[in-house]
C-alpha cells in the first residue's frame, strides 16, 4: 500500500512541474501581449516612412533604421552564409578526419563567444584602422556571428540526404563534385534555406555588437562606409532616453522587431516539421 | 595543332575536369577560414589589450578601482557583478527549468508537449533588447512594488539589505532567469526523453510512484546532460549584454546586497566602448572582453563534454 505521504508528495511535485511549464509559456504570452498593447496599437505609417525627428518634435519614424538593419543583414548574410555553407559541405561530404573534429570544435567555440566580444573583434579589424564607425564593420560583426550556425545547419541538412541518392548519382557516372552540387544540395534545398532564415532571424535582434561598430545615425546612411542606424540599437537608445515620445517609439520598434523575428521562426519551424514528417 | 596536354599534365587536367579537387579545395578553404577567424579573434583581443596587460599585469583581475580619469583600471567589480547575477539566475532558473522539462518529457502527452516546447523555443528567439525594454518598464516597477514582500521574507539576510532603487543585481538576475530558462528546458527535455524506458518500467514495477521514478531514477540517469544544459545556460548568461545593461544599475563597486546596483563585464563594454579614449582605457575594455571570452570558453567546453557523455550513455 502506498502511504498517504508518498501519494501527497507525488501529487504535489507533479503539479509543481506543471506550474513551472505554465510560468515559462506564460512569460512568452505575456511578452507578446504586452508588446502588442504598448507597441502594436500605436504603430503608424510614419514609423515605416519617416526619419527620426529632433527631440520635442512629434511624429518621427524609423525608416532609416529599418533600411539600416536590412543593409546590415544583407552584408552579414553575404559574409556568413557562403563561408558557413561551404564549410558545412566540407564537413558533410569530405569530412570524417580528425581535421573535421577540429573544425566542429572551433565552430562550437565560436558559437559560444558572446556577441559583444564579436563586436570588439569587428571594431579592432575595421573601426580602429579606419578611424570611424561604419555599416561595413556592423555587417562583419553580424556575419561572423552567422558562420557557426550556418556551418552546423548546412552540415545537418546535407547529412539528412539519404546515401542512396548519392550512390544513384555516382552509379550513373557522376563525379563526387557533380553529385554534391546537382543531387545532394538540391535535395537539401528546403532545409538549407530554412536554416539561413533562422540564422538571419537570430542576428536581426542583435544589439550589443552594433553599438560600437554600426553605431547609429539620425539620417539616411549611404554606402557602406558611414555609420548606420539599426532597429535594435534604436530600441535601446530610445528606451533609455528621458523622452516619453521616444519611449513610445521604442515600444513600437520593439513590436515590429519581435513580430519579424517570431514570424520567421514560426514559418521556418513549420517548414521543417512538415519535412520531418514526410521523411519518416 | 594539338594543344591537348599529355603525360602528368594530362592526369592533372583530367582530375580538375571532374571538379572533385576544386570542390574539395574550395570547401576546405571555407573550413580553414573558420579556424583562421577564430584564431584572429583571439589574437586581436590579445594584441589590442597589450597596454593594460603590461601596465597592470595580473593585478587587473583583482583590483576594484575603475577610474578612467585617473587611468586606474581593475576588473574585479565587473567580474563580481557578472558572476553574482549569473549565479542568481541559475539559482532561480534550475528548479523552474528542470520542473518544466520533467513535465514536458514525462507527463504531458506528446502533442501537447511538442506544442509547448515550440512556444518555449520561441521564447529563446526573443531578442535580448526586447527583454531590456520589458526590464526597464515592467520588471523594475514590479520589483519596486514587490520589495516590501521580498524584504519581509528574506530581509534578515545580508543579501537583501540596504536601499532598493529598482535597478540592481537582483533585477539583472531575474531578467537573466527568464532568458536562460528556455535553454535549460529544451536541452533537459531532450536528455530526459533519451533515458531508456526500461529504467522507468523497472522503478514503477517495484512500486515507486511516478514522481519517485522520475526523481530517483530518470533524473540521476540524465544528470550529466542536465548539468550540460545548465552550463550552456550559464555561458549564455555570462555574455548577455543588453538586458543586463539596462537593469543592473551600472555601479562599478562591490556590494554584498543583491538589492544594490552592480555592473557586469558585458554591460561596461556596451556602455563605455564607443566613448573610450586612449590606448589604456580602450585596451582595458578589450582586456575585459578577453576575460569574458575566456570565461565562456571554459564553461561552454564543460557543457559540451557533459551533454555529449549523456546522449552517448542513453544510446548505448
Amino acid at each position: 500500500m502506498l502511504s498517504v505521504r508518498r501519494r501527497a508528495v507525488n501529487a504535489v511535485m507533479l503539479s509543481l512541474t506543471g506550474v513551472c511549464t505554465l510560468l515559462a509559456v506564460g512569460t512568452l504570452l505575456f511578452i507578446l501581449g504586452y508588446l502588442f498593447v504598448h507597441g502594436g496599437t500605436s504603430l503608424t505609417m510614419n514609423f515605416f516612412t519617416k526619419l527620426p525627428t529632433p527631440v520635442g518634435e512629434l511624429g518621427g519614424g524609423m525608416a532609416n533604421a529599418l533600411l539600416g538593419s536590412a543593409k546590415l543583414l544583407l552584408l552579414a548574410t553575404c559574409i556568413g552564409v557562403p563561408i558557413g555553407f561551404l564549410g558545412g559541405v566540407y564537413l558533410a561530404e569530405f569530412g570524417g578526419s580528425s581535421f573535421s573534429f577540429v573544425v566542429r570544435y572551433t565552430t562550437d567555440l565560436l558559437n559560444g563567444v558572446p556577441s559583444i566580444v564579436i563586436g570588439i573583434f569587428a571594431y579592432t579589424l575595421i573601426v580602429l584602422p579606419q578611424g570611424h564607425f561604419s555599416t561595413l564593420s556592423g555587417g562583419l560583426a553580424l556575419g561572423v556571428m552567422m558562420i557557426p550556425i550556418a556551418i552546423r545547419s548546412s552540415e545537418d541538412f546535407l547529412r539528412a540526404v539519404p546515401v542512396s541518392l548519392r550512390e544513384g548519382a555516382m552509379a550513373l557516372g557522376a563525379s563526387k563534385a557533380k553529385t554534391i552540387f546537382t543531387v545532394v544540395i538540391p535535395a537539401a534545398k528546403a532545409g538549407l534555406i530554412t536554416g539561413i532564415m533562422l540564422n538571419v532571424a537570430r542576428v536581426a535582434g542583435e544589439t550589443a555588437p552594433l553599438i560600437f561598430t554600426a553605431f547609429g545615425n539620425r539620417y539616411w546612411s549611404t554606402g557602406w562606409e558611414q555609420p548606420t542606424a539599426s532597429l535594435p540599437v534604436m530600441i535601446y537608445t530610445y528606451a533609455i532616453s528621458p523622452y516619453a515620445d521616444w519611449k513610445q517609439q521604442a515600444w513600437s520598434a520593439g513590436f515590429v522587431l519581435l513580430m519579424l523575428v517570431l514570424t520567421i521562426n514560426i514559418f521556418a519551424r513549420m517548414i521543417l516539421s512538415k519535412r520531418g514528417h514526410a521523411a519518416r | 595543332m594539338n594543344t591537348r596536354p599529355s603525360g602528368p599534365v594530362s592526369a592533372l587536367w583530367q582530375r580538375l575536369r571532374s571538379g572533385d579537387d576544386i570542390a574539395y579545395v574550395i570547401t576546405l578553404t571555407s573550413a580553414l577560414t573558420i579556424l583562421a577567424l577564430t584564431a584572429l579573434l583571439v589574437f586581436e583581443l590579445y594584441k589590442n589589450s597589450a597596454v593594460p596587460r603590461h601596465q597592470f599585469g595580473w593585478s587587473f583581475l583583482v583590483t576594484s578601482t575603475w577610474d578612467p580619469v585617473a587611468g586606474q583600471f581593475g576588473a574585479l567589480p565587473f567580474i563580481y557583478g557578472t558572476v553574482v547575477t549569473s549565479t542568481l539566475a541559475l539559482f532561480m532558473a534550475i528548479p523552474l527549468g528542470l520542473g518544466a522539462a520533467i513535465f514536458l518529457a514525462e507527463l504531458a502527452p506528446s502533442r501537447i508537449s511538442n506544442a509547448l516546447t515550440f512556444l518555449i523555443e520561441l521564447l529563446a528567439a526573443v531578442p535580448s533588447v526586447i527583454f531590456g525594454l520589458l526590464g526597464i518598464f515592467v520588471l523594475v516597477p514590479a520589483l519596486i512594488a514587490l520589495e516590501p514582500a521580498i524584504r519581509s521574507v528574506l530581509g534578515w539576510t545580508p543579501l537583501f539589505s540596504g536601499p532598493f532603487y529598482g535597478v540592481s543585481m537582483f533585477s539583472a538576475g531575474v531578467v537573466l532567469t527568464v532568458m536562460i530558462i528556455p535553454f535549460i528546458i529544451s536541452i533537459s527535455r531532450e536528455v530526459i526523453l533519451a533515458v531508456p524506458a526500461e529504467q522507468r518500467d523497472g522503478a514503477l514495477a517495484l512500486g515507486a510512484t511516478k514522481w519517485e521514478t522520475t526523481w530517483d531514477v530518470v533524473i540521476p540517469f540524465a544528470r550529466q546532460g542536465i548539468m550540460g544544459s545548465i552550463f550552456l545556460a550559464l555561458a549564455r548568461s555570462l555574455g548577455e549584454t543588453m538586458a543586463v545593461t539596462v537593469v543592473i544599475g551600472n555601479d562599478p563597486a562591490i556590494h554584498a546586497s543583491l538589492f544594490a546596483p552592480g555592473y557586469s563585464i558585458a554591460a561596461v563594454i556596451a556602455n563605455e566602448f564607443a566613448e573610450a579614449t586612449g590606448d589604456l582605457y580602450l585596451g582595458s575594455l578589450i582586456e575585459l572582453g578577453l576575460v569574458l571570452f575566456g570565461l565562456t570558453i571554459v564553461i561552454n567546453g564543460l557543457a559540451r563534454v557533459l551533454v555529449l557523455s549523456t546522449t552517448k550513455k542513453g544510446a548505448s
